[in-house]
């Protein structure tokens, strides 16, 4: 048991992303209205995003800007690795939080798509519409 | 340096830049426009692949920046293939399909051609990235292109199958990038080829295994593999048919290319079956997906659906011959992603050209529509048998590849599926074949308002004209369905000359 647990907290980042990712999933599988669905899927997408940036932290590390001299003399500076983050998986989120935030509003105009067409959200109800015809 | 590998891609970005722009001023500016950059992109993947096959796989850095640091474009045997496949096809769609976007999206034209082309920008830059990250990114630029484009389809259920595409789009896409993530991890590479070579070292790891499983079943779910497919019939069905005859051949086979890509050049062949032994499993889900796609496609009632299933189908058949584990059956599976990829083209163009004419396209709504359309019959029928594998078309060259690994690998149960799965498309085409030769047309039907370009002669019932699609879209399918035969008699040449070069 003190095993588990140990494991739980020293992996604490891993552990949130899993679950936050669940909790999407389970949005988008289980609701029945399409908004909590898409709100669901933003979750999804977003625990992704806290992985990525989890990955990239260091403890006791700082912003990744090369401190002492500025301009020329910053290239001579020693670079130690270990004291700064890792700046590459924040900047790939970047280019996914672009990426999620066009997703969303795809999906969110598609909605509204789907309300002008049959003013309402519900799947079930849209199901029940859709096998009327 | 040569510029080509970028040219492919950023000639229909800034095509679609200029037609955005175009379509504020002019809508009808756009085709042009379009057609222009997607004949630039076409010539620069043929540059690409004599390049190719003359002096071997080409490197290129994106901006100048030397991998790993920056983004690599690596052009060999195998993607100027699909490069030239893509274009060509994109290319080619976009002649035929000019009067089909008049008739279905009269008012939206310009953003039809815009989101067209960024479709072929995601795609082609699928297919050249040499970056796992990068090809995340340009995998939700074709998505999302293709979540809009779906949803200007049918009027009643577009948007929403374009909205449960997203859903299961995007669950894909997360965890394709969530074992890019765990690659990132261990290796603190992105680059394919470097992550290749330390991959070797490190095959016990954990991590590295939910990085490949994740990768693999992000690929399986945009790709539509069978238990994995629920997305894809009422999306592609439902799109409009412009944009369904580019989208049916070329997504999902593009999505092989990218399962193929991550076996072959990022994974290995040691790590995938010697370490993981994977083989078996993934055969039985190529099986199960052939004959279940198979099957579920004898039970349709529109021709449309029926073609989506069939894609279901020939899935199966590339993801059964790559995992077979042996030369012949990835040989096969590579074959069949340039053959299933031109099949289903032309399926979708004669299946285009009837929606044209008849607009709706039961099966029972196509009675003799021999004498009708007899250009358009005669595309389809070359394709069905292409589909069916009856030689010399190419269909039946990949599938004695597929065979041939299969027997070699042990793998009888994929050999007798493929098998099964010829007859059951067999008895599928023959049943539209039947209603289509010898039913009689019934009252209704052949009072079509405008008459295309009709041809003079009369069929055999004086009380039929003929009434074809617009001219380009037959000129169209009869290049494509000769070019079904000429690519399966050439397949030998393809397999000596691009995938064998490729494989070792």
């Amino acid at each position: 048991m003190p095993e588990l647990l140990d494991l739980i907290v020293d992996k604490y980042n891993y552990w949130l992303y899993i679950v936050l990712m669940m909790i999407g999933l389970y949005a988008m599988i289980g609701k029945n209205n399409l908004i909590k669905k898409l709100v669901g899927m933003n979750i999804f997408q977003t625990a992704i995003i806290l992985f990525y940036v989890s990955i990239g932290y260091k403890k006791g590390a700082t912003i990744p800007i090369i401190q002492g001299d500025h301009g020329h003399g910053a290239a001579d500076a020693v670079i130690k690795a270990a004291d700064y983050i890792n700046p590459l998986p924040h900047v790939l989120m970047l280019t996914a939080i672009v990426v999620s935030v066009a997703t969303f509003g795809v999906a969110m105009a598609l909605c509204v798509k789907i309300y002008q067409r049959y003013q309402t959200l519900e799947e079930d109800e849209l199901r029940m519409r859709l096998s009327e015809k | 340096m040569n510029n080509y590998p970028a040219i492919v891609v950023i000639a229909p970005l800034l095509g679609a830049l200029f037609a955005g722009v175009a379509a504020w001023v002019e809508d009808r500016a756009t085709y042009p426009i379009a057609l222009a950059s997607l004949g630039i992109a076409a010539a620069a993947a043929v540059n690409d692949l004599i390049t190719v096959m003359i002096s071997g796989p080409i490197q290129y850095n994106m901006a100048g920046w030397a991998p790993p640091m920056g983004i690599e474009y690596r052009i060999d045997g195998l993607n100027a293939l699909v490069l030239v496949l893509i274009t060509g096809i994109a290319f080619l769609n976009l002649v035929a399909s000019y009067k089909n976007v008049q008739q279905e999206t009269p008012d939206r034209s310009g953003s039809f051609y815009v989101m067209y082309l960024l479709f072929v920008v995601g795609l082609v830059g699928v297919v050249s990235t040499g970056d796992l990250f990068n090809l995340y990114v340009l995998i939700e630029i074709t998505s999302l292109s293709s979540y809009t484009m779906i949803a200007l389809g049918d009027k009643d259920r577009g948007a929403i199958a374009s909205l449960n595409y997203i859903f299961i789009g995007v669950i894909g896409a997360s965890f394709y990038l969530l074992g890019v993530g765990y690659i990132y991890i261990k290796t603190g590479s992105l680059n394919m080829a470097d992550v290749a070579a330390m991959i070797p070292a490190m095959t016990e790891s954990s991590t590295l295994l939910v990085a490949f499983i994740l990768c693999i079943i992000g690929v399986w779910i945009k790709m539509a593999l069978f238990p994995l497919h629920v997305w894809l019939p009422n999306a592609y069905a439902f799109a409009p048919v412009g944009f369904a005859r580019i989208v049916a051949p070329l997504m999902t086979k593009v999505m092989v290319y990218v399962m193929v890509r991550l076996m072959v050049s990022v994974f290995g062949y040691d790590y995938i079956f010697t370490t993981l032994s994977l083989s078996d499993g993934v055969v039985w889900m190529g099986t199960i997906a052939i004959l279940a796609g198979g099957i579920i496609a004898l039970s349709q009632k529109n021709l449309k659906k029926m073609m989506t299933y069939i894609i279901v189908c020939e899935i199966g058949y590339m993801v059964g011959g790559a995992w077979l584990g042996n030369e012949l059956g990835m040989t096969g599976a590579i074959l069949h992603i340039v053959n299933d990829a031109l099949m289903t083209f032309a399926l979708f163009l004669a299946v285009g050209n009837m929606v044209y004419k008849l607009d709706r396209v039961d099966i029972t709504d196509l009675q003799g529509l021999f004498a009708k359309m007899p250009w358009t019959m005669g595309g389809f029928v070359i394709a069905a048998f292409s589909i069916v594998g009856v030689p010399p078309t190419c269909g039946f060259f990949s599938k004695w590849y597929l065979i041939l690994g299969a027997f070699e690998a042990g793998a009888y149960h994929f050999a007798a599926a493929l098998l099964v799965s010829s007859l059951i498309c067999a008895v599928l085409f023959f049943k539209v074949f039947e209603v289509c030769f010898f039913e009689p047309m019934s009252e209704g039907h052949g009072h079509g308002d405008d008459h295309g370009h009709g041809h003079d002669s009369h069929g055999e019932h004086a009380a039929v004209a003929i009434e074809e699609a617009p001219v380009a879209s037959v000129i169209t399918l009869a290049v494509v369905s000769v070019s079904l035969i000429v690519v399966g008699l050439y397949s030998g040449t393809i397999v000596d000359r691009i995938i064998l070069p490729f494989l070792n």
